[in-house]
């Protein structure tokens, strides 16, 4: 069976936020849109998107971690948000595992955001009905898009390319050989909703230097020293004989 | 998480109108075990019915705000296996159907005898028809209280206290409902109504109380580290990603400050519980019917207090990812 | 499943961002005519199919309510400042234009001023200025990096900024001093990522940790403004360990050269040349001595078999006392010590070391070897390319201080020490760079080269070699109205814009008519002391005048600084409009050579827009520019497209400001006759030219015959001679000289003198930046500095619904300690003052940021009701402007002589030294921002703003509709 999702890699992520925006301007006219702003000139402007970056400062200065961190719904495995939906607007696409929500049916009655212990949903304040990431599915599986481009907007868009994209039942895709590889990890494991979206943690590369590198025979400063020559008027054997 | 007005009138409306028929339908009962003196149909069963009906339907008619598109209402049945929200959208109404019909068989004293059972109790259809409202009651108690329970990561609202305190509160207030009702239409149980009454505000006391005492001692399961998985002390959020409020900075979050939570808590305890013990111990004492119905509107208020504080109470795990509110 | 919104009407086209001026290639998608979807276009060399926060949104610029959709005409009787307009046509905005300047141009053309913000047609706009005969233009460069670029390419002939970077492909080590996103947007979080991927150490020296930083290994916290002290200390600490790479500055650069000791000589500090004819031309004649150390005696540098001392004391046989300049470095750097650096910068020495080292034992231990072949410019063949992989890159935390020029030279000695100059995995420049030390653009040299109804004899901007190059009259006062290349600020070869405002208005050098303001906010963003400058712009002399009597404003949206114009001409925006990226100006290059692009538009222009080039096309034809008419005086351009395409440097030179398919078939490059189909060409080619050098010309520029002849060949330069990297730096002793009365030739005002003799030093010195000189220390204890937010570009971006919400307001951030200690708490209002004034604001604590340093993102606030937001928007309230507590200008001296807040070098602006305060708002003042000003209103002719709802769906009209109403 087959479990679409995205990892995001904390590692190089740089909190650039072209996931959020790039993520915004595909969903507003796509299949999922629109994606309404409230006071979009005005004080408080607020609006519906799908994925965010937030940041997070962790420990104390100067030994201070600047932590960027995207987040759109996860597409759990167990999905809390999907059976306290009392319309069935909520749902888990049993083919790829990407959780939906059917605007047609759904009745704003917020449930299924409580329900949500990431905050991934957003209702839709002009609709009135209940939104959230659709993993691009109007992207992932339109034919007439060449193949490389059938992926998430967000993973598209993101420079840094903390953002992958991939079928995580499958041990052989790449995101599932990341995840093994690279300390994938899912939020708040302690509710059992088995997220199928992975984060990868920060990773760090240190040198390490001995003492004897520092000092080696090449070291260029043995140049610099006057080559020993003793002064020409010093005595030598010109003085004393002659061949 | 932000306290709705509509849910909060949503279920304490509903919870008087519940426990005001289950005062009703004790009283039936009660005077068919002969424990208490027999009471007019139209007047007391019926007219109480109605009151108990115009106290659920106002709870509906809050709920409808609740919902975004409540042209769309009867889609939300269509859940029931698995959804407590689903599951109450069946049972008010199943629930005021049986009210209804109670009430109207009393009402128009339609109310045949089906059988006796041991010496001689005759088993009226009222009296069946009640037994099953009685189930839709404490079914709808059920539904209502799992919507919350059910959450398990709102840990404030994830136990069975929270369904007990439905039960109870709700209890409470229609048994103060029926004690003042009764105050008119059958003064011979007010007695009884308002025994249970104060019974029952001090058995919710104890029950919410508790809650107040496990909530104030709950230790969250999520944590800033488990939430970003990070794991080190010291973690702080300096940006959310939206500055001007989200639907994740407004439906989470109560606003409001911890010394604001303190005195609602106060209000509620006073409010719910101690006012009205003493306003229906006094009603009783010098048999006032107003007494007792001031005792019921201020009850009922603390009830609002006391649904404010649940919500607010209740700390959504996903405002660990919006902390800088 | 598939989009909606894809299958009908739909269609697809290709161009050039410009949500930044990092110009990625994007794909437009279009549904009924409107932008449905900006993506990065896959086939782009510098994206490669990704896109920004900014590039994604540029649908909501697009359709903007802040749009200027006509030209505007200041209302008969309205003040400066009030926005107060009439819409008027086109053709009465350029009669009025061609009356008044045509005018200043008969009589004395430098009382027009052409300035120029974050565009990116420099060759244009300076082809114009310099055809109507002013000195007074320049672009942003002054008040952006031109430390940066001056620093460097006086150093080793590039630099960073637009011009070259870090190789991190190879590279083992990156280094980030002072950058938050600079230009390079995608392609760096690009490279960083695979860099971090292969295992690369990041390390980020910044006061800050925010972006880059925050995926760094490891962040170095520095006080602003010290950077010169830290990297003196690491120069200092690699060759007392002898970490540099010796044979690097033996062959490549003037280390080993002698300079002349003798205090008694003219030639005092300068290099002891041979007895070798001295070359005339730009570049640097290879006559200069080494001492070898086979024959103990100094020789023409180069000779066969010569090896070179590189430290040492010397007499030629003359008597003239000699040192190589590498022991003129060492002996500068001697009391640099890491302990003392770590007294200025806050840096434990024990770091300073430990980096000292990395960097040493990585360049050494780690060297990269590519198998390609080449020859030098001394014919001597190499089997290969060797590199040291280690890498650098900083911008505005080192540019933007006034010690910025000093403080990037001993970040290019640096780099050189460790020998990793356009080699794999270190520094790599970018076409046309490298350039001969310095570039040969020259100014003119007096003020008669300005004439009436005569194009300027010369360039408005250059590369001064010598005091002789500067731009000043005979009493050695400045030319130009900014006073660049002038004795206060010898070398600002990218003009000093920050002071043209203030400079005007006083009348000092000169008054001048008419102000044209392209592209810029010099209302806002790019002006210091933001308050006064405001003022100035409406001042009015003695007779009721305004002291600037006509200002020019042309913008594509309502910025605040289209209120105080008296003429706005509404441009397009880069959806609308052609445009180049063109090698005459900066292109797109990458490290494997030459790259140009353009845009073709995707929408039509809205309402009256109209592309300032075409203005600029039908101004010079209508003032009969020679540039613009042919010999009978009539138009010779259609528009700016044919422009583009006929237009050559000179007539028959074949070059144009296109590089990509010249000649007459599209078949030549660089240099060949215009193309007609020259735009159809970069059409079908995702609108970029990409020129792959062989491989053999990609590495060691400096000094590589084939890329040098190459670049000779196709015009880059004029000279195919090769670019030793300047440790030590002629050009400056030259103007030290100058100051000490030793040189013939211009000479400084006394007043200036000292200042000369100091700043010019031709080794990099650390001096506390001149304004923190100047500022109480105990009374303002805190540095203040900005950083540009991702998610934001200046000041144009808080029209744009969608990153609005992401950066609604900005807070000053600061250490939780200096809260605590002046008695305030995370999220309160307080009032951050420098000696030049205050401003309210809220604040945020941070763990991520120096305790002497408090920061905030540039230019989220805004002035009321400008980009046509809601007075009461976040932006305006809650948002504040850093720039408020900046000055322009340092303290008038005695004799009321005001000398700008610059680097003395360079006259780049000292943003980022300014000191401050901290302490608390008292409760009851109001919760918003000071200073604020008076609301503007809506121009004429932008959109109506919609209020409560945007819900955007392509294709359903909704622009046109507010359009309509407006
Ligand atoms: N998104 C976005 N991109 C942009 C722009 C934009 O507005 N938005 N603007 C463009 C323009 S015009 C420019 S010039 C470039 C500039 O690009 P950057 O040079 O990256 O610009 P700044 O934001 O000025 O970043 C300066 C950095 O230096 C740090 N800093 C300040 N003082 C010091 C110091 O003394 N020492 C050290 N080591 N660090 C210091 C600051 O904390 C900050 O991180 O960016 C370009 N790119
Ligand atoms: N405090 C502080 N101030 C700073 C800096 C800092 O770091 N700190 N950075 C400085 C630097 S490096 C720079 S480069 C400057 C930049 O300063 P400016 O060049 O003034 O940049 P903006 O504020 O964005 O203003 C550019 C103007 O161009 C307009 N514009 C946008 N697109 C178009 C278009 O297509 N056509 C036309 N005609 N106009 C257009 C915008 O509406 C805006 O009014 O800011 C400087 N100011
Ligand atoms: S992240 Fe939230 S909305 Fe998404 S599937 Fe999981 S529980 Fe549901
Ligand atoms: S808001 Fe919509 S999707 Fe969510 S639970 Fe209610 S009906 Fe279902
Ligand atoms: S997968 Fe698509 S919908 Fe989900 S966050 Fe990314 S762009 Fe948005
Ligand atoms: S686009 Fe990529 S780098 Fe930028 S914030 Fe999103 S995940 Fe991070
Ligand atoms: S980096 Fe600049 S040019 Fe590239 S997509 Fe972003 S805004 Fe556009
Ligand atoms: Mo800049």
């Amino acid at each position: 069976m087959t479990q679409l999702a995205l990892i995001i890699d904390l590692n190089v992520c740089v909190g650039c936020s072209a996931c959020v925006t790039s993520c915004k301007e595909w969903n507003t006219s796509g299949l999922a849109g629109p994606m309404t702003d409230r006071n979009p000139y005005d004080a408080d402007p607020t609006g519906t998107f799908f994925n965010r970056v937030q940041t997070f400062e962790v420990g104390a200065y100067p030994h201070t971690e600047t932590v960027h961190f995207p987040k759109s719904c996860l597409h759990c495995e167990e999905p809390p948000c999907v059976p306290v939906c009392p319309t069935g607007a909520s749902y888990k696409r049993p083919e790829d595992g990407i959780v939906l929500v059917d605007y047609d049916k759904c009745i704003g009655c917020k449930y299924c955001s409580w329900a949500c212990p990431y905050g991934a949903r957003e209702i839709d304040e002009q609709q009135k009905v209940m939104k959230k990431c659709t993993l691009c599915v109007d992207r992932i599986y339109d034919e007439s898009l060449p193949e490389r481009e059938r992926k998430p907007s967000c993973v598209l868009a993101c420079p840094t390319n903390a953002r992958l994209f991939g079928d995580v039942h499958d041990p052989e895709s790449e995101v599932s050989v990341l995840i093994r590889e690279e300390g994938g990890y899912q939020l708040m494991p302690e509710w059992g909703t088995k997220p199928a979206n992975h984060y990868l943690p920060r990773r760090k590369t240190r040198l390490r230097i001995h003492d004897d590198e520092l000092v080696r025979v090449d070291n260029p400063l043995k140049k610099e020293a006057p080559r020993p020559r003793p002064a020409l008027d010093e005595p030598s054997l010109d003085d004393v004989t002659s061949w | 998480m932000h306290p709705a007005f509509s849910v909060i009138f949503l279920t304490t409306l509903i919870g008087v109108g519940q426990g005001l028929f289950l005062a009703l339908y004790s009283g039936q009962i009660y005077s068919v075990l002969e424990v208490l003196p027999p009471q007019d149909d139209r007047l007391f069963y019926g007219l109480g019915s109605g009151l108990a009906l115009v106290f659920l339907a106002l709870g509906l008619v809050a709920s409808v705000f609740h919902l975004g598109r409540p042209e769309r209402a009867w889609r939300s049945a269509s859940q029931w296996r698995t959804s407590w929200l689903s599951r109450e959208v069946i049972v008010l109404p199943a629930f005021m159907g049986l009210t209804f019909l109670y009430g109207g068989l009393h009402y128009l004293g339609w109310d045949p005898v089906l059988g006796t059972v041991g010496e001689g109790i005759a088993i009226h259809l009222t009296l069946i028809v009640g037994a099953l409202a009685t189930l839709a009651c404490f079914a709808l108690f059920l539904a209502t209280g799992m919507i919350y329970a059910c959450i398990r990561f709102l840990q404030e609202w994830a136990t069975p206290l929270t369904v007990v305190n439905f039960v109870l509160l709700g209890g409470a207030s229609g048994f103060t409902a029926a004690a003042a009702f009764a105050a008119w239409t059958a003064p011979a149980l007010t007695t009884f109504f308002g025994g249970w009454a104060i019974i029952l505000t001090l058995l919710a006391l104890a029950t919410r109380g508790t809650t107040l005492i496990r909530n104030a001692r709950i230790k969250h399961k999520s944590t800033p580290q488990t939430a970003i998985g990070v794991r080190h002390a010291q973690i702080r959020q300096t940006a959310q990603g939206a500055m001007g409020g989200s639907f994740n900075t407004r439906e989470f979050f109560h606003g409001r400050t911890a010394a604001f939570l303190r005195s609602v808590k106060w209000v509620m305890l006073v409010l719910v519980f101690a006012v009205p013990v003493v306003l229906l111990a006094l009603g009783l004492t010098v048999a006032s019917g107003t007494t007792l119905v001031l005792a019921l509107l201020v009850q009922y208020l603390g009830l609002l207090a006391e649904r404010w504080l649940f919500f607010a109470q209740a700390r959504h795990p996903q405002n660990i990812y919006y902390q800088a509110v | 499943m598939s989009d909606p919104a894809r299958q009908p009407n739909t269609e697809v086209k290709n161009t050039t961002c410009y949500m930044c001026a990092c110009r990625c290639g994007i794909r437009v998608t279009l549904k009924d005519g409107e932008v449905r979807y900006i993506e990065g276009n896959p086939d782009h060399p510098l994206n490669q199919g990704v896109i920004c926060a900014k590039g994604s949104s540029g649908i909501m610029k697009q359709y903007s309510p802040a749009r200027l959709t006509r030209p505007l005409l200041r209302k008969q009787g309205a003040e400066r400042g009030d926005a107060k307009f009439e819409p008027i046509a086109w053709e009465q905005a350029f009669e009025i234009l061609a009356e008044r300047l045509g005018k200043i141009r008969a009589s004395d053309p430098k009382k027009f001023a052409l300035f120029t913000g974050r565009d990116q047609m420099q060759a244009l706009t300076g082809l114009f200025a310099k055809q109507f005969g002013t000195p007074n233009y320049a672009a942003h460069g002054g008040f952006c990096s031109v430390n940066m670029a001056a620093g460097m390419i006086y150093t080793i002939g590039g630099s960073f900024w637009e011009f070259g970077g870090p190789d991190l492909e190879r590279s083992k080590l990156f280094i980030m001093i002072g950058t938050a996103e600079d230009h390079h947007s995608n392609p760096m979080k690009m490279a960083l990522s695979k860099f971090k991927r292969n295992g690369g150490r990041f390390i980020a020296i910044n006061p800050v940790r925010t972006g880059y930083a925050a995926i760094a290994d490891d962040w170095i916290p520095i006080k602003p403004g010290t950077d010169g002290a830290l990297l003196l200390a690491l120069i200092n600490e690699i060759i007392n360990q002898g970490l540099y790479d010796r044979e690097f500055l033996v062959n490549y650069t003037n280390a080993p050269e002698l300079v002349n000791l003798d205090q008694a000589s003219t030639e005092e500090g300068m290099f002891v040349r041979a007895e070798v004819p001295e070359e005339e031309g730009c570049f640097d004649p290879q006559n200069k001595l080494w001492w070898d150390r086979n024959s103990d005696r100094a020789v023409v540098n180069r000779s066969a078999d010569a090896d070179p001392y590189l430290l040492g004391s010397f007499q030629l046989a003359d008597g003239t006392p000699v040192k190589p300049a590498f022991q003129l470095l060492v002996e500068r750097v001697k009391d640099y010590t890491p302990e003392w650096a770590a007294r200025i910068t806050g840096i434990p020495a024990e770091t300073i070391r430990k980096l000292a080292h990395e960097m040493g034992v990585m360049a050494r231990d780690q060297k990269i070897e590519l198998p390609i072949a080449w020859t030098d410019a001394w014919g001597k063949d190499h089997e290969s390319i060797t590199g040291n992989p280690v890498s650098f890159h900083a911008m505005r935390g080192l540019a933007a201080h006034s010690n910025g020029f000093q403080t990037i030279r001993a970040l290019a000695i640096l780099m050189s020490i460790l020998g990793t100059i356009d080699r794999p995995g270190g520094f790599r420049h970018k076409a046309p760079f490298p350039r001969p030390i310095p570039p040969c653009a020259k100014t003119p040299r007096g003020p008669e080269a300005v004439q009436p109804n005569t194009p300027l004899a010369g360039m408005a901007l250059g590369w001064p070699a010598e005091p002789d190059d500067l731009f000043v009259d005979a009493q050695g006062n400045p030319v130009r109205i900014d006073k660049a290349f002038s004795w206060e600020y010898p070398l600002s070869v990218h003009g000093l814009m920050h002071n043209a405002i203030t400079n005007a208005w006083r009348g000092d050098p000169y008054p001048i008519d008419t102000l044209m303001i392209f592209m810029a906010n010099m209302a806002w963003n790019s002006t210091m002391n933001t308050v006064e400058v405001r003022k100035m712009l409406n001042d009015k002399d003695g007779n009721g005048e305004y002291k600037i009597p006509f200002l020019v404003v042309c913008d594509a949206f309502q910025s605040e600084m289209t209120a105080f114009a008296d003429l706005v001409l509404p441009d397009t925006t880069y959806l609308e409009r052609h445009d180049v990226m063109s090698m005459l100006d900066r292109p797109i290059s990458e490290f494997d050579g030459p790259v140009d692009s353009v845009r073709i538009p995707v929408v039509p222009p809205t309402g009256e827009c109209k592309p300032f080039q075409e203005v600029l096309i039908e101004l010079g034809s209508r003032l009969q520019l020679p540039a613009f008419v042919d010999e009978q005086g009539r138009r010779k351009y259609r528009d700016y497209p044919d422009f583009i395409v006929n237009y050559e440097t000179e007539p028959g030179s074949g070059i144009g400001f296109l590089a990509g398919w010249r000649g007459t078939g599209g078949e030549k490059f660089m240099k060949g006759e215009p193309n007609p189909g020259q735009w159809e060409m970069y059409a079908k080619n995702n609108c970029v030219f990409h020129y792959e050098l062989p491989r053999s010309y990609q590495y060691m520029r400096n000094w590589n015959r084939g890329y040098l002849d190459w670049a000779q060949q196709h015009r880059l330069t004029r000279y195919a001679e090769p670019i030793n990297v300047h440790i030590y730096s002629e050009v400056l002793q030259k103007f030290r000289l100058a100051a000490r009365g030793k040189l013939q030739g211009k000479q400084p005002p006394e007043r200036l003198r000292k200042r000369i003799d100091t700043h010019f030093d031709p080794l990099p010195f650390y001096f506390a930046p001149l304004e923190t000189q100047l500022t109480d220390r105990h009374t303002y204890p805190l540095s203040a500095v900005t950083q540009r937010p991702m998610a934001m570009y200046h000041s144009w971006d808080s029209q744009n619904a969608w990153l609005r919400q992401i950066h609604a307001h900005n807070h000053l951030y600061l250490h939780p300690s200096v809260g605590r200690a002046n008695g305030f708490e995370d999220g309160d209002w307080i009032w951050v003052e420098s000696q030049w004034g205050k401003v309210r604001c809220m604040c945020r604590f941070s763990e991520a940021v120096e305790p002497g340093t408090v920061w905030t993102w540039n230019a989220i606030g805004k002035a009321a009701g400008a980009w046509n937001l809601a007075p009461k928007a976040n932006e305006s309230r809650k948002g504040f402007l850093l720039n408020h507590l900046i000055s322009e200008e340092l303290p008038a001296s005695a004799e009321g002589e005001h000398l700008s807040n610059s680097d003395p070098v360079t006259g780049q602006a000292g943003w980022y030294d300014v000191r401050v305060r901290v302490y608390k708002a008292e409760a009851a003042e109001p919760r918003e921002t000071f200073p604020q000003f008076e609301a503007m209103k809506p121009l004429p002719g932008t959109p109506r703003r919609l209020r409560k709802w945007l819900a955007y769906r392509a294709g359903t009209g909704l622009f046109k509709n507010l359009l309509k109403k407006a």
